[in-house]
């Protein structure tokens, strides 16, 4: 039996940016909220010695511990899924302020199109445009209504930036300027300056300049110190929830944050939550922690996973495309790139920031005519300097030996001597592709994995090649002596890294019967569980996902004191 | 914040920890690993540069004599001397495979290990049950088994190109082995080394920051702040170590 605490007004399972933001609102606000964290507390003084590539890069000092607890995968429902044992594809975040702490914080709005997809394609192409498996719905809110949240995202987070010229209206300008300008990001606007693209800098969470937030929160400018994305800053100057939110939470003294507290059960009597169940992980005592509302902020899988373990919402069944629990698992589609090696330039690349770089949006979204394309969609176009670390930066011009004598000459001659043009494409949702509870592979509580079946389609191939051809076209007139680029996509392999930008599973929508929640990301079924995260997207843009998540975490706050003061559903 | 940024940031974020960690000289006694947090007077620094000290880390944690000199041997002929600089045996690679194999990395400790175990597809990843250790074990074992059944010598009795078409055989997977990959042994050294070539000093491997002196990388820097909008120039390397002694 577990021992039952006295009962709170919200419980919030996970403490990353989502967990965060909602804890400083409801806090703010008066509410008493408890915040159950699996991992382990951080703070700025834990990365003194943070600058080893070994410890975080490729040990995942940071990250989720895949003994305890990982996924299973299967590119289709015809193979046997199988634990993802060692790292590869994505990182998993774990303790106070998830994978905000070594995230890059390129942070980026998605498209007014993006939002309304499903009807604008329709609109401009016909609904022939949308292949049958393609599981391509609006998201229930357009971008004029969620403006005001990012707005309030960036303005927390003190974000570096300047006006695309592709995007959605702006109501006021980015809280601080852009990060500054490196040679090879100078040779990249030049470029697509005169290919009459649309250049503008990479939005930042890195701080150009020391800032104070409105919570009245002061943060130290960014050192580009090149050891930034799966890094802590040592500077306190990447905005993460440690060094934003979490302590205007804590100022309040509403807020209890218990960390070492995995979550494994939220908890239902009739069409009500009426708190969570917890194992101390370091007693291994299951506690009961009662609460009028329960926030999910678990990340994509455990969001889903928690759903689904504890039998709330309808789970996602492919055959017959009903239910919505687990639908519409999206993720990147990040390979269409081009490399280039540089014979008798070198380049600073050894500095840089995880959110600096140049980017075109002019094959992003539906910014360019997709009528005789196959496909929909398309990504964002960068030149990033996020800091060349020197094991995992070790190219040679492709059909070159990988070791060996001319492979150490090779590899030591372009060490500083090769620059990449990327795209970061959309994923769209296939019918096939979902989430659901592994039937034999268990975490380290005995509770089932959650399983991905997911892999890239023709959509995906076709955009992933039409994009590398772009990056390949800027790269030229950037005068490399070669260019290496993507011929293919292949297959989605979960072991090469690619991003933590999963998507979907508990996704927003207009109608109970095609979303599992609505656009305050109040669970239809359930009146008192908001869920929050990337789970909520219908589909994933050619963006990073962070700014939407925050701007989504704020209107599921302000959707949250509605619910207090009202009750039902919000909408 | 503000003006204390215009400070050199080296020195900002030295003070700035003690500071946060609420280590006042001359108020809380101080020891251990933070008490060397506190800058030392430049005398003791000289010192302690003058003496030159023996490296008591290149003796072995794991492996057998023998498998040290396999993998010595091999490393060498993935990243070997050459004018740039040195090859993995100076750069002490095999020391550091050795020291990590020793930890939770040889242990996959922080992988997830559990039963059951299926061959997968290769987008699925590893899906063996042998740890790092057990996999250099056999893989150690079966590249002498390799040499004695091409060459009737031992792995490092052989010479440089005779080693290297023994190493290709393992990476083209044509070594009859049903325990482990050939491929997955040979990919998974030729990364090993490559961190021994270039992570920090403090692991035993990079040594002397030869590694990163090689490639002009200047290893562990507090910040870029001024050169990052500037045309490249080489930075004198710095390691983790003199964060310690500042
Ligand atoms: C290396 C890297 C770089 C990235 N760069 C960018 C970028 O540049 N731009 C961008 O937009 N995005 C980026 N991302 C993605 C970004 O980090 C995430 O979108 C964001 O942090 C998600 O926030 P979250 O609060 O939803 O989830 P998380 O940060 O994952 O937080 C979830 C928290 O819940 C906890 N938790 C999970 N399960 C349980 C449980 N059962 N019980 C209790 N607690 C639990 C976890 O420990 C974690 O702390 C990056 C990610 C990584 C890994
Ligand atoms: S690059 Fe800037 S924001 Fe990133 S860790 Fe270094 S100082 Fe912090």
């Amino acid at each position: 039996m577990a021992r039952k605490l006295p009962k709170v007004d919200v419980v919030i399972i996970g403490v990353g940016w989502a967990g965060g933001i909602i804890a400083s609102e409801l806090t703010k606000k008066g509410l008493k909220v408890v915040g159950l964290e699996r991992g382990k507390e951080r703070k700025t003084e834990d990365y003194f010695m943070v600058h080893d590539e070994l410890r975080y890069a490729l040990r995942y000092e940071l990250m989720q511990d895949l003994s305890k607890e990982t996924i299973t995968f299967r590119g289709n429902e015809k193979v046997r899924a199988l634990p993802m044992r060692q790292y590869g594809s994505f990182l998993l975040g774990d303790g106070l302020g998830g994978s905000g702490v070594h995230w890059n914080g390129q942070t980026f709005r998605f498209l007014p199109y993006d939002f309304e997809i499903y009807s604008k394609t329709v609109e401009r192409y016909g609904k022939n445009k949308i292949p049958a498996d393609m599981a391509l719905q609006d998201w229930g809110i357009k971008y004029d209504q969620l403006e005001p949240y990012y707005d309030r995202f960036e303005k927390l987070a003190g974000i570096s930036g300047e006006e695309n010229p592709l995007a959605g209206k702006r109501s006021d300008k980015y809280p601080t300027p852009p990060m500054k300008k490196s040679p090879a990001m100078e040779m990249f606007e030049k470029v697509t300056k005169q290919m009459k693209l649309h250049p503008y800098m990479m939005p930042s969470a890195n701080l150009s300049e020391s800032y104070k937030n409105p919570d009245g929160i002061q943060r130290a400018a960014c050192q580009y110190c090149g050891y930034c994305e799966r890094f802590g800053c040592e500077y306190g100057a990447k905005a993460d929830p440690v060094v934003t939110v979490i302590p205007v939470a804590n100022k309040t003294g509403n807020f209890e944050i218990r960390t070492h507290s995995n979550v494994r059960r939220i908890l239902k009597t009739g069409d009500k939550v009426t708190g969570v169940m917890y194992t101390d992980v370091t007693t291994g005592e299951d506690i009961e922690q009662p609460a009028d509302i329960v926030v999910l902020t678990s990340y994509v899988f455990n969001n889903i996973r928690l759903l689904l373990m504890s039998d709330v919402g309808k789970p996602y069944d492919p055959n017959t495309g009903t239910g919505v629990i687990g639908k519409n698992y999206a993720y990147q589609v990040i390979k269409g790139n081009a490399v280039g090696f540089f014979d008798d330039k070198e380049f600073n690349t050894f500095a840089g920031a995880g959110a600096l770089g140049m980017v075109v949006d002019d094959y992003n979204g539906d910014n360019f005519d997709h009528s005789n394309l196959n496909f929909i969609h398309g990504g964002m176009i960068s030149l990033s300097q996020t800091g060349l670390r020197p094991i995992q930066n070790n190219p040679v011009p492709g059909g070159k030996p990988t070791w060996g004598k001319e492979f150490k000459a090779n590899s030591v001659k372009y060490a500083n001597r090769f620059l990449s043009v990327a795209s970061q494409g959309s994923s769209m949702p296939f019918k096939r592709h979902y989430l659901d509870l592994d039937p034999s592979y268990k975490d380290a509580y005995g509770d089932p994995l959650i399983r991905i079946t997911f892999d890239f389609e023709e959509q995906d191939r076709q955009m992933a090649k039409f994009l590398a051809t772009k990056c390949t076209d800027i790269l030229k007139g950037m005068g490399p002596n070669h260019i290496d680029s993507m011929k293919d996509l292949g297959p989605y392999d979960i072991t090469t890294y690619q991003s933590t930008h999963n998507t979907g599973g508990v996704i927003m929508g207009a109608d109970p019967a095609t979303s599992a929640v609505n656009n305050y990301l109040q669970m239809w079924d359930v009146d008192n569980l908001f869920v929050v995260g990337a789970s909520a997207f219908p589909h994933n843009s050619g963006y990073n996902p962070t700014d939407t998540v925050g701007a989504l975490a704020y209107r599921a706050a302000e959707g949250i004191l509605k619910y207090r003061d009202q009750g039902g559903q919000v909408v | 914040m503000a003006e204390q940024n215009k400070e050199n940031p080296e020195s900002l974020s030295r003070r700035k920890f003690i500071q946060n960690a609420g280590f006042t000289v001359g108020g809380l006694a101080v020891g251990g690993i933070i008490g060397s947090l506190i800058p030392k007077e430049k005398k003791t620094e000289t010192k302690v540069s003058q003496q030159k000290s023996e490296d008591f880390n290149q003796a072995l944690m794991y492996f057998t004599p023998e498998q040290y000199q396999v993998v010595d041997a091999a490393t060498e002929r993935i990243f070997p001397e050459d004018d740039h600089g040195p090859g993995a045996k100076a750069l002490g690679v095999a020391f550091f495979i050795d020291h990590q194999l020793s930890g939770n990395w040889g242990f996959n400790a922080r992988e997830y290990m559990q039963a059951p175990f299926f061959r997968g597809e290769k987008v699925q990843g590893y899906q063996g049950r042998l740890n790092r250790r057990d996999i250099f074990d056999i893989g150690i074992r079966e590249m002498q088994n390799h040499s004695q059944a091409v060459y009737k010598k031992d792995f490092t009795e052989l010479s440089g190109d005779e080693q290297d078409a023994v190493l290709k055989d393992f990476e083209a997977d044509k070594v009859d082995i049903t325990t482990i990959s050939p491929n997955g042994f040979f990919q998974m050294l030729r990364s090993v080394t490559l961190e021994g070539a270039y992570s920090d000093p403090l692991y035993g491997g990079n040594k002397n920051m030869d590694g990163w002196k090689m490639k002009n990388y200047p290893g562990s820097q507090m910040a870029y702040a001024d050169i990052i909008d500037k045309d490249f120039k080489v930075v004198k390397p710095q390691s983790l170590k003199s964060h310690m002694t500042h």
